[in-house]
């Protein structure tokens, strides 16, 4: 048999709680650095300690960073799910174990290749502390597959001088566990196996990030210097990371003292009015939450929307209804984001789908949101968020100037002979605001979630209501042309049908677009980057008689909402959905779609 | 409807230090019922700021719902006003004061919109001890639903339709001295010249200040049998102290009788001057607040004035440490840390 190179799912089982996390991360990163694409994906529990817990990574020289079913290398480490993870592996796959104790004979495939390295011996062997033979443990895994798979030695010694840079005393012990591994998988087993990886220069200048953390920093970079939080799986690391940076970036370097204010609310309710009061008050401000939280947040929502206040939110979006499944990937929340809040309202969502994405759009997020004074969510979910990807590198432009939208400040106001918050005086919907403290006589005016006139003042009007929410809806209008464009995949249409996607459904998506291709199949594609949707989403519906909506929820929420907001014939879009919690594959999408053109072409 | 109030003043009305009249601290003409104690807390408020010669636009004032949360309508005019969401002004006073920290924030909630929906905002703003005036315009009934007891109507008060409450009150100043606020006061909406001197002095304290204002509901809470009746308030009324607050470098006119005196000193210069009614009690010692409070209740006595404060204390963005301008002035200079800089985050990511 030809070995296969380069082209893997090697899956690793832990318990949660015992230090696996580094050390996975480090193999990720090693295979990184040997100029191959991976795509990491943490399968964790909603638990501190003692539950089983997977990290799967995907490892493709073509660049393919979707996940991928089928296990060509499993890593077992956790007795618990021992039967389990066996079971998962593809036939001539491998099972790598901890051969410290046996396998039960009666457990074992004949299908697969068995693996044992006997990791809690060897760590007791060498060290003695029972919690440090259970860290090395995972260095001596590691160690072992650098033999089995041909991961490069000095690249991994590179990540660990790196990684204890500041504790160089704990270099050579985990030199001594990696090499311990490493030696005992070379003397035992014909290395490398059959599946292995070899160095390529397939990764160009990309980096390796976390969503979460790429958001962050769009949001320093955006100017934010207010955040209300409250912690909620799998979004706190959002806040968690814009504090870290901003303990280096966002330090007064003559006093010392802090270019911004983070408080952790009492609840999402508190989060969200404090995001209100601080944009209110000419800061720039964000809150970062999932599913429960937006709910929570949604009278607030309301508010903003209507007093016209921006906000910024990010929706890490986890899996659903109530607590759901709150360490799994989804994206349920659209409708919800879309139009949170009672009453008629409507919120601009930017749908990010790479770590580089999130960077960009968190920091346009806080554009939009001041020049439209209205809340804009950045609609993120947890495989994004929470798991590193292979992204382009962040860049910002020097030149780039903060757009704070219509703020009169004290030298406007003196100018001016009288003041209308809410008068529409350049026929685009939106209005010019104060700040308060800007002038001592002129432009205060009251903000309230009332209905209410030009002035700002209270009014029980319908004609008046009704012309503040057409003027409120123009905005809409207007925003069209501000957010960003969705994006094509072909030069000009080729085919009558196509497909939509958007957010971490990209990778799949265009995976499959070649697997369809190989098939025959030709199909047009449009990436979903906004709502309100603009007039390319519209020619693009336009112009396709059939059009596959490919969604991580149920019932196709993005579906409904184009249906909704673009009145279209509900027929026309045909919903393709996986929603089990894990990230979508591109086998997937492509098994939904030929099911249905083959009804099609059958009927 | 909001009704605007002509804007000609006389010339040869008073004015104030930084020239402004009273008039210019009053705000449109409130359509609360005549007569309703809420209004006279919001003429307490604009005598306050007109004496203390505050800037109008120096001042944000922030309320949740209720006929009490109405009230900024009908002062102070030239002052930003955010009428928020039911039992949800702490947090948005949260935010502002995080955005600008110069600015003074009059924070004013109502018994139902504090002791019920907005109780976990509440006690949270006085945990972080941000720095506001928090007032509460306490009628022991939700006014503006028409007259549902609130979680302060006392157990036992009568209600109009005659129902007689079974619950337990919620005291929010026993509560805010559990909690360790750093300003707590009680007044009665009837009683401007106790409650003007206590305002100024919530404004000049650094901090969380808390004034509950006993303020009858005439329309709803008035009636016979009721513990938040103008009748009832004046049988039962009590206070900690007589006492007058001096600004900043003004003298001291006010002399009281030795031994009863005391002189607390604020942050910013100025002083409260007291004439001790009690003399176990002593505004700077939080247990004999406690203790005070206690006597006041098995008296069936409505305890009001200046009942503790701290003279130490330390606002939320001292204790976060945040810089001394305020966050709403800093711009790309001091905010965006540039392209170079996240070539290097970007290289930790190899
Ligand atoms: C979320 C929500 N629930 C209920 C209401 C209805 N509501 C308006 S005011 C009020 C009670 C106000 O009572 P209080 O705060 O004591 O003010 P008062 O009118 O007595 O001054 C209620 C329940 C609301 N506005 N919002
Ligand atoms: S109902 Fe009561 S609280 Fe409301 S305005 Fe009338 S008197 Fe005041
Ligand atoms: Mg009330």
């Amino acid at each position: 048999m030809s070995a296969i190179v380069n082209d893997m799912v090697i899956r690793f089982a832990n318990v949660n709680g015992t230090g696996s996390a580094s050390a996975n991360s480090m193999f990720s990163k090693a295979i990184f650095r040997m100029g191959l694409p991976v795509s990491p994906k943490n399968i964790f529990p909603s638990n501190i300690q003692g539950l089983p817990t997977w990290y799967e990574v995907r490892i493709n020289e073509n660049g393919y960073l979707g996940r991928r079913a089928g296990i060509d290398v499993m890593v077992g480490i956790n007795p618990q799910s021992f039967a389990k993870d066996m079971a998962s592996v593809k036939p001539g796959g491998y099972f790598v174990y901890d051969s410290t104790k046996p396998l039960y004979e009666d457990m074992m495939r004949e299908d697969i290749h068995f693996i044992g390295i006997p990791m809690m011996k060897i760590s007791m062997d060498f060290f003695e502390v029972p919690r440090l033979q259970q860290l090395f443990k995972n260095i001596i895994y590691v160690g072992a597959l650098a033999a089995l798979l041909d991961i490069e030695m000095e690249v991994i010694k590179q990540i660990i001088e790196e990684q204890f840079e500041k504790k160089p005393k704990l270099v050579p012990p985990n030199f001594k566990a990696l090499d311990a591994g490493y030696n005992y998988a070379k003397e035992h087993y014909d290395c490398p196996l059959n599946v292995r990886l070899e160095r390529r220069d397939n990764v160009g200048d990309h980096i390796l990030m976390e969503g979460n953390e790429a958001t962050a920093l769009g949001a320093i970079y955006g100017g934010a210097t207010v955040a209300g939080w409250y912690p909620i799986t799998p979004s706190t690391s959002v806040v968690k990371a814009f504090e870290t940076h901003c303990k280096k970036l966002r330090i007064d370097p003559k006093t010392g003292k802090k270019n911004y204010a983070i408080v952790q609310a009492e609840d999402e309710l508190a989060a969200m009015g404090m995001v209100i009061g601080a944009t209110w008050n000419g800061a720039r401000a964000f809150t970062s939450t999932s599913g429960p939280g937006v709910s929570l947040m949604s009278e607030f929502i309301g508010l903003a929307y209507f007093a016209e206040i921006p906000v910024v939110l990010v929706n890490v979006q986890r899996g659903g209804p109530s607590t759901g499944m709150p360490t799994r990937t989804q994206q349920p929340d659209i409708l919800s984001s879309a139009y949170a809040s009672h009453g008629d309202t409507k919120h601009i969502l930017l749908f990010p789908s790479t770590p580089t994405e999130c960077f960009e759009m968190m920091a346009d997020c806080f554009d939009l949101a001041d020049r439209f004074q209205t809340p804009v969510i950045l609609m993120s979910d947890l495989d994004l968020g929470m798991n590193d990807h292979m992204t382009k590198p962040l860049k910002w432009d020097d030149n780039r100037t903060y757009d704070l939208g219509k703020v009169y400040d004290a030298e406007d106001l003196e100018k001016l002979e009288e003041y209308g918050r809410y008068l529409d005086i350049d026929n685009d919907g939106i209005c010019y605001r104060t700040i308060p403290g800007t002038h001592p006589t002129k432009g205060s005016f009251f903000t309230r979630g009332t209905s209410r006139d030009e002035y700002a003042r209270y009014s029980e009007s319908g004609a008046v209501y009704v012309r503040v929410v057409n003027r409120i809806l123009k905005k809409w209008e207007t925003a069209k042309k501000y957010v960003p464009k969705p994006q094509m995949y072909q030069e000009e249409y080729k085919s009558k049908k196509g497909i939509i996607f958007f957010g971490t459904t990209t990778y799949a998506a265009l995976e499959a677009m070649e697997m369809f291709e190989k098939e025959g199949i030709k199909l047009d594609a449009m990436r979903i980057t906004a709502f309100p949707f603009n007039e390319t989403v519209e020619d693009f519906i336009e112009q396709h008689e059939e059009i596959f909506v490919i969604e991580q929820n149920r019932d196709a929420q993005l579906r409904s909402l184009i249906i909704n907001e673009l009145d279209i014939i509900p027929a026309k879009l045909i919903k393709a959905v996986n929603y089990d919690g894990m990230p979508i594959t591109a086998q997937t999408i492509m098994d939904l779609i030929m099911e249905k053109l083959s009804v099609a072409i059958n009927n | 409807m909001t009704y605007i109030k002509p804007t000609f003043r006389h010339p040869a009305l008073p004015k104030n230090k930084i020239s402004f009249a009273k008039a210019d601290y009053e705000g449109a003409i409130s359509t609360l019922c005549a007569g309703c104690g809420h209004d006279s807390i919001s003429g307490s408020i604009v005598q306050a700021c007109y004496e203390m010669s505050i800037e109008p636009h120096k001042l944000a004032k922030i309320s949740g719902i209720g006929c009490s949360s109405k009230t900024p309508t009908y002062f102070l005019s030239n002052s930003h006003g955010f009428n928020s969401v039911h039992g949800r002004m702490p947090s948005v006073t949260t935010g502002a004061n995080m955005a600008n920290r110069d600015l003074i924030y009059l924070g004013v909630s109502g018994d139902g919109d504090t002791a019920s929906i907005g109780m976990g905002q509440f006690v949270h703003a006085i945990r972080r001890n941000l720095n506001m005036v928090y007032i509460v315009m306490n009628n022991g009934c939700y006014g503006l639903t028409k007259g549902q007891d609130s979680a302060t109507a006392d157990f036992g008060s009568v209600s109009k339709p005659g129902s007689v409450n079974q619950f337990q009150a919620i005291d929010l100043v026993g509560m805010a001295l559990e909690l360790n606020a750093t300003f707590v006061a009680r007044s009665f909406s009837g009683d401007k010249t106790q409650l003007i001197p206590l305002i100024k002095a919530a404004m000049s304290h650094p901090g969380f200040a808390f004034i509950d204002v006993i303020s009858p509901c005439v329309t709803f809470n008035n009636n016979k049998g009721s513990t938040k009746s103008y009748d009832f308030v004046r049988d039962h009324i009590e206070a900690t102290s007589v006492l007058d607050f001096v600004p900043q470098k003004d003298e001291i006119t006010v002399s009281y009788e030795e031994g009863n005196s005391a002189t607390v000193p604020l942050h910013d210069g100025s002083l409260i001057e007291l004439r001790k009614l009690s003399p176990e009690w002593n505004p700077t010692d939080r247990y004999s607040a406690f203790v005070r409070l206690q006597k006041a209740k098995m008296k069936g006595e409505i305890l009001t004035g200046l009942l503790y404060i701290d003279p130490e204390s330390t606002e939320l963005h001292d204790l976060m440490g945040t810089t001394d301008v305020p966050l709403n002035t800093l711009r790309e200079a001091e905010l965006c840390p540039g392209n170079a800089t996240l070539e290097s985050i970007n290289q930790n990511f190899r």
